[in-house]
């Protein structure tokens, strides 16, 4: 029952990269653009979340804030910005968007102050859900594994049954392709930029009563979901979905039980420094590990 | 190219010319950590320590001040070349640094030809043999909170506990000062620094069913992990044992309700009738528009240890003896009550076990509960040879 | 002359000659900064022989810096401590500790860049970083020596004929192995092992068809430039008196990257004066105001949006070019060629 707990925990994590690594790997595989700033977009949709909650006292008014907030702030960085950049080579857009990362940073300190805001919910969100005869799940953390779920499934179907869909995929695989058949590509491009900022404020808003909303709180999370992109193969949905699974459950899991397997294994005072320094390097370790045997990812976009 | 240089130059040159010419006042540089999400311990700090100044129109113990601000980043590196600056400036008279990585960066150019005057950290490494004549905690020695905390499990009847930090120097030092003085057992779980979900490590507790637990998650992984425990339940089950700095007034803003209940080991009591402390908490409250954390109440303390010193030299720091002996044998109304030095410099002073509850308005206020110890001297302070 | 003689000699005069100016202004701070750049400067180009002319995008070189410097950090922990490491009672001399710390810097390059060599692109970035990071949490769980708190050292190490705690000295010293490294690059980017590297940068087919092997090229590169890293960690660890775990995370890395394409990706001065520029800027702004990052952000995006080659590429083009708007929108082609190949 323990094992099945902590295997919805993973889940839930897994949902949360996935968030924000499926609009970060459909930035890259599109525009070819490493964007260092996709979880600056995350820590605006956090804050307008908790900035509205605490305002209007409305738990999906402050959703609806938060998608809004990232993604007038993604078309505002991408017309402004991002759009300079798409012809650019790696090193340009890994300065230019670490530089608007600081920028961002700075401008929500001023903005909103150092303190982190709290973020007000409703009775229910606190409660308890019987998943299975004897596990007690909670409401929150089942929304969101559920908006992930979600998510994933909306995606697969924008992507294989839609013309946009047809563009994404052939832009994945061609960028050539899609210019030759006439498309305008400035529109498809700030489509796809704000979609991507649109999932990071719903992943901020997810967040936002379970973690503090905090400054610098996109960096945290950033990295590892790089770590998911290449995981999984960069520029793919279904990788990014495949790398959140591992990344997830990799953590969860190492955490739940890594350390009780070394306490068996080892004496105390080694298997305490070890396991701990495993459990931090986990996700680094998966993916040296998988790039070396499938240096392109699981799934990568191109066959 | 040239134009570059020399204006880099030029305006570097400036910048430490225009803190060379305030020759007058002593000169504190103060070098804290403001950026970052843990920014705004800095703030509380610089704001309770230029409070202190501001009280005295621009003096502290009669003896005119200048401050000098600067942001570490929470980079310890950052903090050496800011230190180095500031020394080769003059400065002899340092202080705000909040974290004990970046303090380590310092305090051995600082206590060179100067004083440390530590308002926030007091690492065990600086505590014990590794003591220096020049270097002063003013706050606290850090494993002494989590060996408060210990006591307060004991008192409070918890015979079984599960104990969490992060892995690294300040968390493996937590759990081990709270072993200390616990007398019942334990399960220790480390988390990662800086860990953003806790659910693993909430499910482990749940099938533990300990009495309580005890945790040290400063800054936003004290707010996440609070949050989530909310969240999952257990916070009304199972009752926690923190040391301020998991839980300070801002986190507790931040948290919300799911706080409540929260048992709050700290060195300074909010709510004390104290005079001095009444003044502080209603002037930084006016000042400020918000509640000071204790923060700001230690670096105000420490504003005004540094005042009563300076007062007994007639502010002259030139003889680093007599500005030594001053600091040993300082008297002030400390805001946090009994304040005196041990042995190895660090505060010897009260501690308290403050409990969150919510007050007449629904707002969330850490009332007091008990004093845990009394003039308490750290562990350490027998091994230094000062 | 050549402008780019000229701009490259004027560098060299200014910071050959700042301790005299240092003395003239009276502001002895000026050789503790410029140390500092000059250590920075030597990281930024050993990173851009990997960046600017093996088109291998490193993102965990700071891992190098940290390596170096803890060597020189572990060795004077024990020996300050009189505490034996594996029988050996430790050293303070430079002419001990800094090869064996040259040499530790060389064997970790050789396992991480043979694994990551496997790879290339943006998986190639991703690998750098996840070695990176590794050491890092290595470093960071190493009790003995602070854990993240990290070493502070009593004394600088000591070197025949100099006095390293001189701050002069100490710099000259920082200025001398820079100049040479910096030398000693351009030797070794325009000898023959040089050509072939950027011949696998412009198409790595056609110098496998000419009976060359990547792999051994690329990895020499990477060990190289590691053993630079490793040579400013270590400087870096005797100018400061202290090293942590904090120089080898990411964040070190990222800031060498922004000194590198700051500077001019594939020029090796460039990154030194992007070093220069970047570390002073910080300064200046961050005394100015404490939402420095307000301004230092956009002041990046400039540079980035507008210049090409970086400030050193500004610097050598005809001054007109300045104001010549970048061309928006071209098509991506080209954008991610690196990641196809």
């Amino acid at each position: 029952m323990l094992l099945l707990e902590q295997i919805l925990n993973g889940l839930q994590y897994s949902a949360l990269l996935f968030l924000l690594a499926s609009g970060l790997t459909l930035i890259f595989g599109i525009m070819g653009v490493i964007n260092l700033a996709h979880g600056a977009f995350y820590m605006v949709g956090a804050f307008c979340a908790a900035y509205t909650a605490s305002l209007s006292g409305s738990f999906w008014l402050a959703g609806l804030a938060a998608v809004i907030g990232s993604a007038l702030y993604g078309l505002l960085i991408e017309t402004s910005i991002m759009r300079r950049l798409y012809a650019r080579d790696h090193l340009d857009q890994v300065l230019a968007t670490l530089a608007v990362v600081f920028f961002t940073n700075e401008l929500i300190t001023v903005l909103f102050g150092r303190s982190p805001p709290a973020m007000p919910t409703p009775e229910w969100y606190g409660t308890f859900v019987e998943v299975l005869p004897g596990l007690m799940y909670p409401v929150s953390r089942l929304l969101f594994i559920a908006a992930g779920a979600l998510v994933a499934i909306a995606m697969w179907l924008l992507i294989n049954h839609t013309r946009l869909g047809m563009l994404i995929r052939a832009g994945a695989d061609d960028h050539e392709m899609v210019g030759a058949l006439g498309v305008n590509i400035a529109r498809l491009y700030t489509l796809v930029f704000v979609f991507g900022c649109v999932l990071c404020g719903l992943a901020g808003f997810m967040a936002a009563p379970l973690l503090s909303v905090e400054i610098g709180m996109g960096e945290k999370v950033l990295i590892t979901t790089f770590v998911v992109i290449v995981v999984g193969g960069v520029g793919s949905v279904r990788g990014a979905l495949a790398g959140a699974l591992l990344i997830g459950m990799v953590d969860g899991l190492g955490r739940a039980y890594i350390p009780q397997l070394l306490d068996q294994l080892l004496p105390a005072e080694v298997s305490g420094t070890l396991s701990g320094g495993l459990i931090s390097a986990s996700a680094y370790i998966v993916m040296a590990v998988v790039l070396l045997v499938r240096p392109r990812g699981l799934l990568p976009a191109r066959a | 190219m040239k134009k570059l240089l020399v204006g880099t130059l030029l305006a570097a040159s400036c910048v430490t010319s225009l803190l060379a010419q305030a020759q007058d006042p002593v000169r504190i540089g103060f070098i804290t950590t403001l950026s970052t999400p843990a920014g705004y311990l800095g703030e509380d700090s610089r704001d309770g320590f230029q409070l202190a100044i501001d009280q005295e129109n621009g003096k502290l113990g009669g003896v005119p001040v200048s401050l000098l601000v600067e942001d570490d980043g929470l980079q310890p590196a950052r903090a050496k070349q800011i230190i180095d600056r500031m020394s080769l400036d003059g400065i002899s008279l340092y202080t705000g640094v909040i974290f004990s990585n970046v303090l380590a960066a310092v305090v051995n150019t600082a206590t060179k030809d100067g004083f440390y005057i530590s308002n926030n950290t007091g690492p065990s490494s600086l505590a014990g043999k590794q003591c220096k004549p020049h270097y002063f905690v003013a706050s606290y020695q850090n494993d002494t909170i989590h060996e408060m905390a210990g006591v307060a499990a004991n008192e409070l009847g918890y015979k079984k506990m599960v104990i969490l930090a992060p892995n690294y120097q300040g968390g493996r030092d937590a759990l081990e000062g709270f072993k200390r003085t616990y007398k019942g057992e334990v399960t220790e779980i480390y988390t990662k620094l800086n860990q953003l979900d806790f659910s693993v490590e909430l499910a482990r507790v749940r099938s533990l069913a300990p009495d309580a637990i005890f945790e040290f998650h400063p800054g936003g992984a004290g707010i996440n992990f609070a949050k989530q425990y909310g969240s999952s339940g257990l916070s009304k089950t199972i009752p926690m044992v923190v040391p301020v700095f998991s839980m300070d007034e801002r986190m507790l803003a931040a948290t919300g309700d799911v706080a409540k209940g929260m048992n709050i080991v700290t060195l300074w009591n909010p709510g004390s009738e104290n005079p001095a402390n009444q003044a502080f908490v209603k002037a930084f409250s006016e000042k400020y528009n918000r509640v000071p954390t204790v923060y700001a109440a230690q670096t105000y303390d420490t504003a005004r240890l540094i005042g009563a010193a300076l007062k007994s030299v007639g502010g002259n720091t030139k003889d680093p003896a007599a500005f030594r002996q001053a600091l040993r044998d300082v008297k002030f109304d400390s805001i946090r009550g009994d304040f005196a030095f041990g042995k190895n410099q660090h505060a010897v002073i009260d501690w308290y076990l403050l409990r969150v509850e919510a007050d007449a308005n629904g707002k969330l206020v850490q009332v007091p509960v008990q004093t845990i110890a009394k003039s308490q001297v750290d562990s350490f302070a027998a091994e230094c040879a000062l | 002359m050549s402008r780019r003689v000229l701009i490259d000699l004027l560098c060299l005069a200014t910071f050959a000659l700042l301790p005299l100016l240092a003395s003239w202004l009276h502001e002895p701070f000026l050789v503790s900064l410029f140390t500092r750049l000059a250590i920075y400067g030597m990281a930024a180009a050993s990173l851009d022989l990997l960046i600017g002319y093996g088109a291998m995008i490193s993102f965990g070189h700071a891992a190098f810096f940290g390596l170096g410097g803890y060597v020189v950090g572990v060795i004077g922990f024990h020996t300050s401590q009189a505490m034996p490491l594996w029988g050996w009672e430790g050293s303070s001399s430079a002419l001990i500790v800094w090869p064996l710390s040259l040499l530790v810097c060389a064997l970790f390059a050789l396992v991480v860049g043979y694994l990551s060599l496997r790879t290339s692109g943006v998986q190639f970035i991703m690998i750098t970083l996840a070695f990176g990071q590794m050491l890092y949490f290595v470093l960071s769980s190493l009790s003995l020596y602070g854990g993240d708190d990290g070493i502070l050292l009593n004394e600088r190490n000591t070197l025949p004929g100099l006095d390293l705690e001189n701050p002069v000295q100490f710099y000259y010293l920082c200025l001398g192995l820079l100049v040479a490294w910096l030398l000693f690059c351009r030797r070794l980017v325009n000898s023959r092992f040089g050509y072939v590297l950027r011949g696998l940068k412009q198409s790595e087919r056609r110098s496998i068809s000419l009976g060359l092997h990547p792999l051994r090229y690329r990895l020499s590169a990477f060990v190289i430039a590691g053993v630079g890293g490793g040579l400013a960690g270590i400087l870096w660890a005797n100018y400061a008196m202290f090293v942590s775990p904090d120089m080898g995370a990411w964040h070190k890395s990222g800031e060498l990257m922004a000194m590198v394409i700051l500077g001019g990706v594939g020029t090796l001065i460039g990154p030194v004066l992007g070093a220069a520029v970047y570390l002073g800027l910080e300064q200046v702004l961050s005394l100015w105001t404490e939402h420095w990052l307000l301004i230092f952000g956009p002041l990046l995006l400039v540079v980035v949006l507008f210049g090409k080659k970086g400030l050193y590429g500004l610097l050598l083009s005809p001054w007109p070019r300045w104001r010549k708007p970048p061309v928006p929108n071209a098509p991506p082609a080209i954008a991610n060629s690196e990641v196809r190949s």
